[in-house]
């Protein structure tokens, strides 16, 4: 029988020097095939005596053990190796630009309605909607505005021909929801109401359309006071400055009284519009305590009763957050303005995870 | 509305400065618009003498004068200004002042060899008109040395204030001044406002000639005949104030009705009572009449205007405008003065169907202080014997006030409760008092009697406003409005909150949001549908504008055409928003529409782009509607499409045969070259609110069932007719084993000669899924030869060799 460390030795430099996949078969099939040196080895253990064929076993095992796994790495090496050999050749240009992929957009005005529903969402407001048809009665007659009101001629209305005589209008304010969700619901009431607008106007300030939210809080006891909270904790949060300066001016409408408008502090020094404190101050929203007449006209109770509403431009309130500086490009649809002011998909404003990336 | 400091001192006695008038104005709901001081810049200039004009030694049209400006010191200038005379007063600039109408600072200059030190002034070299005919010229007995802002009357700013429409009481400046006296900037004075007798009755009788027995467009008209006047210039005060406004004084008798107009909101008409044929007759026009009017403008007027009638016909349109034919003119000697109430309705009707605007319709269409008219006609009466002369008849009264005064409950603790603030009932009356209401039982509620010139106060709520805007806005106290549930519930409903699914997965998608006008043009509007007359415009901005939009396709496609003519061709632009079918409440509905144009994207070197087609629009419309939670594959593929698509290469997604969830394909090319769009253009449109609803409210997925066997994957290839759908083969396989096919794709579709005519192959990958166990051999081969049949038998076709 061969000696095994000089057999073990003999391998080992074989195995070293194998230089392919098919070397080392040859010598896998050499040492540990059915007729190679190891198992002619394994076989001449019959003929031994019982206690030299333990031992013997025992270390033919181990050195086979020991080869194949020589023979392993040595075929992993290679592998290995060539898989070097071939990554090498396998280099891209890594500059190259990868596929196109569109970026999408959101319009700022629905960005901004989504901002407006994450604020007073959290202070139990939710979303009334209605349709952008109406009759005179919804947009006008039940807001205490009537048909030879002064007022009613400064709306600058569309109008459709309706049936049997029976004009209808565009809606020139959101209103006609507040009106629709009185008569529909009883108190409280806390929605707000965001949609489209019409008013037959078209000029650098003006378009035909454009967007308004307006409020509505009906209950038995909320005053101007809660009006006045609740405003300016919209107009801090919307506008994201802490101590915002707000200030409520007597004014009229005919569906509030009495009535205020707001203002909140702004500076133009050096020529740069900045919201916050300053010496100026910027008319933003109209507001007021429901007048009775309206409660009343909803079929709602005004000596038990009362409440306050609100109204704001959508596309003011843009504009003025993300400096947009002109009225009608919104509706323009051009390109470049929407992916320049728009918002990428996922920017979901919040009040948890923020208004504003 | 415009009115100067010293003109409301007139009726506000007060120490308050010109800031706290003004901020004190807009906090009492007369909202500040500007403050013009005119005196700004013009301090340094001075009254001087021109002690000597004599003429320039060498220029024709110069002169030089010596000019003593009051302080002992004479100073010679150089002078081109053809009035410059000796003896004369006028304004002088010494040497260094900035005369802001040249924007000049002035220096030492020696013009053609003589030294001129300072400068005599036009009224547009001191920037306050554009008069420059000749330098100022002021009244002989003008004291010299004096500030010229002081002795021309501009050291008054012009206030401006714009009133709301149910104020028209502070259409006067004492109507202001009432107020700021209420909020404690000074005290009212009283008005001088003593009858003037008259001296003889009128030759002039005043008639009220309405069917309606209350005289409703005209119930009360004061009248007075004054003889003998001159209707010359204004005095200076007079013209001061109203160039001051902006108006331009004409004679006299002309600028006191401005006067009265602007001052006690109290228009007036003044007729020349010699050009006044018969009696005054006021009655409603009759069709078809004609009144030449003050403007010089003649006015056909209907059956429905209140006319002041002579004997000729129309001599005024009550309360808009005077007639041209019996005004008055510097010839004038007899006047008839008209002080008059006009229904506010009436007023505003006439002059919005004559498109006449006036001051006076401007306040009678507000509401004027019925009780008012007599004094109104003695202040005026007083003012025309002041000015013009002349005597006086007694006053004419036909018909009488129409509202003899309205009283109202008032509880004073509906100032807290609808403010939440603390008013003391001193205070509540004291503001009450001097806004002059008039209150009247202590017990609760109050009596208060509105003043006559309160038409606007109607109801307690009314009373409450008073008391808050005079108190202050800013003592109300910002209070957080009370949570019901310290947690909110959802402000969205579902369907508004698909809206924002639909929206943000389509901007996930590289679609790029547009907000469109819902109106949009009618022979656009026709190429998709016909548009009802109920949603024809009656009065569009313009023909691009007229009738309401039946999808925003045609918004979207237009825009992209736009971007195209722009360079940005590829547009891929979405809408979520209205269309409109009907002119009821449930005449619109929400849709999800949006447009992938020209090619998949720019020429990239690995991905080459290709032209958009229907498939994109597919995929668009399928992802929206598997976000909002419709069972994708159920819904089922219709090719009965709208005509704005292209007849063969669109369809609409329907789950059962009558709703649509979405519609999709390629824009027909005659609906493009009809909007002039460079195609291809595909498109979708996704009606969110058409998804059902899921039954259970319950958030809980099904339970998860694994199975522990491998999915096994066969693929058929069948030959069939070429215009079998796909998704008849899809359905029949996936119909051949109900329980073990799990998917069914299409994996290869092609046409070829070797195929023959008429033909197609469909290839598809079925999937299995064993649940029980490992299928055998013969068991998959069971089910291959189902899928075979049921697909040969639906389709006609076969399987492919």
């Amino acid at each position: 029988m061969e000696n095994p460390d000089q057999l073990r030795d003999t391998i080992m430099k074989d195995v070293d020097a194998a230089n392919s996949v098919d070397a080392l078969e040859e010598i896998r099939v050499s040492v540990l095939g059915k007729k190679g040196r190891i198992t002619d080895m394994m076989k001449g253990l019959g003929r031994m005596a019982p206690e030299e064929r333990k031992a013997a076993g025992q270390a033919l095992n181990a050195l086979k053990d020991e080869i194949a796994a020589a023979l392993d790495q040595k075929k992993t090496a290679l592998a290995d190796a060539d898989l070097d050999r071939r990554l090498v050749t396998e280099k891209i240009d890594v500059t190259l630009p990868s596929a196109p992929e569109t970026q999408g957009a959101v319009h700022p005005i629905s960005q901004t309605i989504d901002e407006i529903t994450a604020i007073f969402g959290e202070m139990g407001f939710t979303v009334a909607e209605g349709p952008d048809i109406e009759d005179d009665w919804h947009n006008f007659t039940a807001l205490n505005i009537p048909a030879d009101h002064p007022a009613r001629q400064e709306h600058d209305t569309f109008y459709l021909p309706g049936e049997h005589g029976e004009r209808k209008v565009l809606r020139t304010h959101t209103s006609p929801v507040q009106i629709r969700t009185m008569t529909a619901t009883t108190p409280p009431i806390r929605i707000i109401t965001p949609g489209r607008t019409y008013r037959s106007d078209y000029d650098a300030t003006h378009s035909p359309m454009f967007h308004q939210v307006e409020g509505l809080v009906i209950d038995k006891t909320s005053h101007m006071g809660h009006l006045k909270g609740c405003l300016i904790e919209f107009c801090s949060a919307f506008f994201e400055v802490d101590d915002l300066p707000v200030r409520f001016r007597p004014s009229y409408f005919p569906f509030t009284e009495p009535s205020a408008e707001v203002d909140i502090g702004c500076t133009r020094e050096g020529g740069e519009f900045r919201i916050g404190h300053g010496d100026d101050w910027l008319e933003i929203l109209g507001s007021g305590m429901v007048n009775p007449n309206v409660l009343a006209n909803c079929g709602i109770d005004p000596t038990v009763y009362q409440g306050f509403a609100f109204g704001i431009g959508i596309e003011r309130l843009a504009m003025l957050k993300y400096g947009i500086p002109d009225l009608r490009t919104f509706f323009e649809s051009d390109l470049r303005w929407l992916r320049h002011y728009g918002f990428r998909s996922l920017e979901v404003p919040g009040m948890v995870g923020g208004l504003v990336r | 509305m415009k009115f100067t400091l010293g003109w409301l001192k007139e009726h506000l006695d007060t120490t308050a400065t010109l800031k706290e008038i003004t901020d004190g104005l807009t906090m009492v709901g007369l909202e500040l618009e500007g403050v013009e001081d005119r005196a700004k810049g013009l301090e340094t200039f001075v009254t001087a003498r021109v002690v000597e004009a004599k003429q320039h030694p060498d220029a024709d049209r110069l002169r030089v004068c010596t000019v003593d400006p009051g302080n002992g010191e004479t100073v010679e200038l150089v002078c081109g200004a053809p009035n410059a005379r000796t003896g004369m007063i006028g304004v002088f600039a010494p040497g260094g002042s900035y005369i802001p109408g040249i924007d000049v600072t002035l220096k030492p200059t020696e013009i053609r060899g003589v030294m001129s030190n300072g400068m005599l002034l036009s009224e547009r070299e001191m920037g306050i008109s554009d008069e420059h005919d000749g330098i100022v010229d002021l009244p002989a007995n003008t004291p010299i040395g004096k500030a010229a802002i002081d002795v021309m009357g501009l050291n008054d700013p012009i206030i401006d204030i714009a009133i709301t429409p149910n104020r028209g009481d502070c259409l006067g400046v004492r109507g202001v001044a009432r107020d700021l006296a209420a909020a404690g900037l000074g005290s009212l004075k009283p008005l001088a406002n003593g009858p003037v007798p008259g001296s003889f009755e009128s030759p002039i009788k005043v008639h009220l000639e309405f069917e309606d027995a209350d005289n409703k467009p005209c119930p009360y008209f004061v009248g007075r005949y004054v003889k003998g006047v001159t209707n010359g210039e204004s005095p200076a005060w007079l013209k001061e104030r109203l160039l001051a406004i902006g108006l331009r004084p004409i004679s006299a008798l002309v600028d006191i009705t401005n006067l009265m107009t602007f001052d006690l909101n109290r228009p007036l008409h003044v007729f020349d009572a010699d050009k006044v044929k018969g009696d005054i007759r006021v009655r409603l026009s009759k069709p078809g009449e004609t009144m030449l009017a003050l403007n010089d403008k003649e006015y056909t007027l209907d059956g429905e205007m209140t006319a002041i009638c002579d004997d000729n016909g129309p001599e005024g349109l009550g309360g808009v405008m005077g007639g041209e034919v019996s005004g008055v003119t510097g010839a004038t000697v007899n006047v008839f003065i008209e002080s008059a109430y006009f229904d506010p309705v009436r007023t505003a009707m006439t002059g919005r169907k004559l498109n006449l605007q006036s001051d006076a319709r401007y306040r009678f269409e507000r509401g004027i202080d019925p009780a008012f008219l007599e004094t109104g006609m003695e202040i005026a009466t007083r003012l025309v014997l002041d000015l013009c002369g002349g005597e006086p008849s007694e006053v004419v009264v036909a018909g009488t006030n129409p509202d003899p005064g309205r009283s109202l409950d008032f509880r004073p603790d509906r100032v807290k409760e609808l403010t939440g603030v603390e008013v003391t009932r001193d205070e509540i009356q004291r503001i009450l008092a001097v806004l002059g209401f008039d209150i009247s039982g202590d017990g609760d509620p109050w009596q208060v009697k509105i003043p006559t010139w309160r038409s606007d106060i109607v109801h307690e709520a009314c009373l409450v406003e008073e008391v808050i805007r005079i108190n202050g806005f800013d003592s109300i106290p910002a209070t957080p409005l009370p949570r019901e549930s310290s947690l909110p519930k959802p402000a969205l409903s579902e369907e508004q909150k698909r809206r924002v699914i639909a929206r943000r997965v389509l901007a996930g998608r590289g679609l790029t949001e547009a907000v469109t006008y819902s109106f949009m043009g009618d022979k656009e509007a026709a190429l998709f549908a016909d548009v009802p007359e109920s949603l024809v415009l009656a009065n569009p901005i313009s023909s691009e504008l007229s009738v309401m939009r039946p999808t925003a396709l045609a918004n979207l496609i237009q825009a992209a055409g736009r971007n195209a003519a722009r360079g940005f061709a590829n547009a891929c632009l979405f809408e979520v928003g209205p269309e409109y079918f009907g002119d009821g409440p449930d005449g619109q509905r929400i849709s999800a529409s949006g447009i992938r144009m020209g090619f998949t994207g720019p020429k990239h070197w690995s991905t080459a782009p290709v032209p958009v087609d229907a498939y994109l629009a597919k995929a668009d419309a399928v992802a929206v509607l598997g976000a909002l939670g419709a069972p994708v594959d159920k819904l089922q593929v219709f090719t009965d499409v709208a005509a704005y698509y292209h007849p063969g290469r669109a369809g609409e997604l329907r789950l059962g045969p009558k709703n649509t969830l979405a519609r999709f394909g390629e824009i027909n090319p005659k609906v493009l070259r009809a909007l002039d769009v460079k195609g291809p253009v595909v498109a979708f449109e996704i009606y969110p609110d058409a998804v059902p609803y899921p039954k259970s409210k319950s958030a809980a997925r099904p339970l998860l069932v694994l199975s522990a066997f491998q999915p096994i994957e066969r693929d058929f290839a069948f030959v069939v007719d070429i215009d079998v759908e796909a998704a008849k083969v899809v359905q029949a396989a996936r119909g051949a084993e109900k329980t073990l096919i799990s998917d069914v794709r299409v994996f290869d579709v092609f046409e070829g000669a070797s195929l023959g005519e008429g033909k197609k192959s469909l290839a598809i990958t079925v999937v299995l899924q064993p649940t029980e166990n490992t299928l055998t051999d013969e068991e998959i081969e069971g089910i291959s030869q189902k899928i075979v049949q049921a697909v040969e038998k639906v389709t006609g076709g076969t399987l492919r060799a």
